[in-house]
């Protein structure tokens, strides 16, 4: 058996449930089981925001994802708030250009990657998720253009195609960092 | 099978009432379900239907009223203290026999409460949704299918006996997005002779009333009614047993609750406890045949709620009291996790 648990977390308006819905699709365009939980508190641009996904061979019993196996930290709120959550052996993903201290933990792998700073530097500043994103698949051996792309179509509707292959341009600068 | 797509649970809802011929929408927004006021107000407009935001949720139920009456598929949305608004229109329903279909994704209260998932309606939808001697068809969705399955389900069911069906889910169930395949069969509708549909001057009046002055008449109306409920009972009660066949104790959950229980009962078995689940998905009629047989198998029941436990009354009842029921519960808005209701079967098991 097979379950990744993530825990996607930031600010609102940084995609974070984009990136998260891109996930949950890619699972089921494989052929996996999945799930997608936004957090819903009174919250708004500049508040936090944080999902859980689920990706299983097996059916996904509670969609609630308290402790990940992965972890996105896309500011320091997020970072503080759920850096002790991930279980043992896990792995962190966190904004470098928004968190500058480092991970107290010695027993997951923690990757810092700029992405805020490289999205912006690329021309697409709202794309730190999906820079972030890709750097995950990377390190998963999951980064398959043609699932990607496959997913994208998924999320992105037909009027945005153009969208399709910047996100995809910001994934590989993810995967390439 | 037609491709799966991901939606939220309150969307599927949405869609699948389209889907089952649903061409009138009323409500009012409210967190956590108004998904399903957006998409309709979206579809709606392109499909010959009718969204209206109504002025507040109390006219919205009584709109719901007037299009029953014409024996058109309709339904309402809301949350917790927008169905308490609801509650003497929900009445009137039930009152002039009327077809409907209501949604309910709960947030914790009592009052206004808060926006988090709960399941604490669940002594209104099954017992007391508005005054008077009646009861809806009160369905629980335990999955973004579900939600559109019972939604189609909850149509037909409404059709067929002339009752109100309630879908009672929760904030979880509403916002959470999971795949879902919507390629529904939807039986035709049945002939609704009783419809205000104009009279063509072929036949008498059809008059849609929940006003009856003579109490012998009102008595036979209440008969009348409650034979049919006797038949919703005995027809219509749906429930899933997970790894019942030897369990020697039986978690009852419904919904978000029946999903955390999954994870926690999968442990437990495999720490070598005997352990099913029984799962209610329509909570009136509640399973009550399921549980009285696993009374006469089991230790013990373990009542998994989202509440300050309500639906525990209907699982010592439909289990004649035969063996303890214990509850495992968290409330406000709050979610039990795995660990917990694992905790509560460890300690029912005195593990």
């Amino acid at each position: 058996m097979s379950t990744q648990n993530y825990l996607l977390s930031g600010f609102g308006g940084q995609g974070i449930l984009f990136a998260g819905k891109f996930l949950a699709y890619k699972g089921l365009t494989e052929g996996q089981q999945v799930s997608w939980l936004p957090s819903y508190g009174p919250e708004m641009r500049g508040g936090t925001a944080s999902c859980s996904v689920i990706i299983s061979d097996e059916p996904v019993g509670s969609p609630i994802v308290s402790n990940p196996d992965i972890l996105v930290a896309m500011n320091l709120p997020s970072f503080d708030k759920f850096e002790s959550t991930v279980v043992k052996g896990g792995m962190i993903f966190a904004d470098s250009t928004l968190i500058e201290r480092k991970s107290e933990r010695d027993d997951v792998k923690v990757f810092y990657i700029p992405a805020t700073q490289l999205a912006s530097d690329n021309g697409f500043p709202t794309l730190a998720n999906m820079i972030i994103v890709g750097k995950i698949l990377k390190e998963l051996g999951q980064f398959d253009e043609d699932a990607l792309r496959a997913a994208l179509g998924k999320v992105i509707s037909a009027k945005r195609a153009d969208m399709l292959e910047t996100n995809l341009k910001a994934m590989k600068l993810g995967a390439e960092y | 099978m037609a491709d799966k797509v991901l939606m939220k649970g309150n969307e599927a809802i949405a869609e699948a009432a389209i889907i089952a011929g649903c061409r009138h929408y009323f409500g009012y927004p409210i967190t956590p379900q108004t998904e399903i006021a957006a998409y309709m107000a979206k579809k709606m407009p392109k499909i010959g239907g009718t969204f209206l935001q109504a002025e507040s949720e109390i006219a919205a139920i009584n709109m719901v009223y007037g299009v029953a009456s014409t024996g058109l598929r309709v339904m309402t949305s809301s949350s917790s203290p927008g169905i308490s608004l609801k509650s003497e229109g929900i009445s009137y329903l039930a009152g002039a026999d009327l077809p409907a279909l209501i949604v309910n994704v709960q947030r914790g209260g009592p009052g206004l409460g808060g926006i988090q998932p709960s399941q604490s309606d669940y002594f209104q939808a099954t017992r007391a949704a508005g005054h008077g001697d009646f009861h809806m068809i009160v369905l629980a969705p335990a999955s973004v299918q579900e939600m559109a399955e019972l939604t189609v389900k909850g149509f037909e069911l409404a059709d067929t006996y002339r009752v109100t069906s309630m879908i009672l889910a929760d904030g979880t169930m509403g916002q959470m997005m999971e795949p879902v395949a919507l390629d529904f069969d939807v039986k035709p509708m049945p002939e609704k002779p009783w419809a205000t549909t104009g009279t063509k001057l072929e036949r008498k009046h059809n008059i849609v009333n929940s006003l009856s002055l003579v109490p012998e008449e009102l008595e036979q109306l209440n008969f009348a009614r409650f034979e049919r409920y006797r038949q919703i009972e005995e027809n219509e009660t749906m429930w899933e047993e997970y790894m019942m066949e030897d369990a020697e104790y039986c978690v009852a959950a419904f919904g978000i609750a029946s999903r955390v229980s999954k994870n926690a009962i999968n442990e437990a078995r495999k720490q070598g406890i005997k352990v099913g689940m029984i799962r209610p998905i329509t909570l009136w009629p509640f399973p009550k045949k399921a549980f009285r047989k696993a009374a006469d198998q089991v230790k013990a029941f373990i009542s998994v709620e989202l509440s300050m436990g309500q639906m525990i009354d209907d699982v010592r009842l439909a289990s004649e009291c035969k063996v303890p029921v214990t509850l495992c519960n968290r409330a406000g808005g709050m979610i039990p996790s795995p660990e917990q209701v694992l905790a509560e079967i460890k300690k029912v098991a005195g593990k």
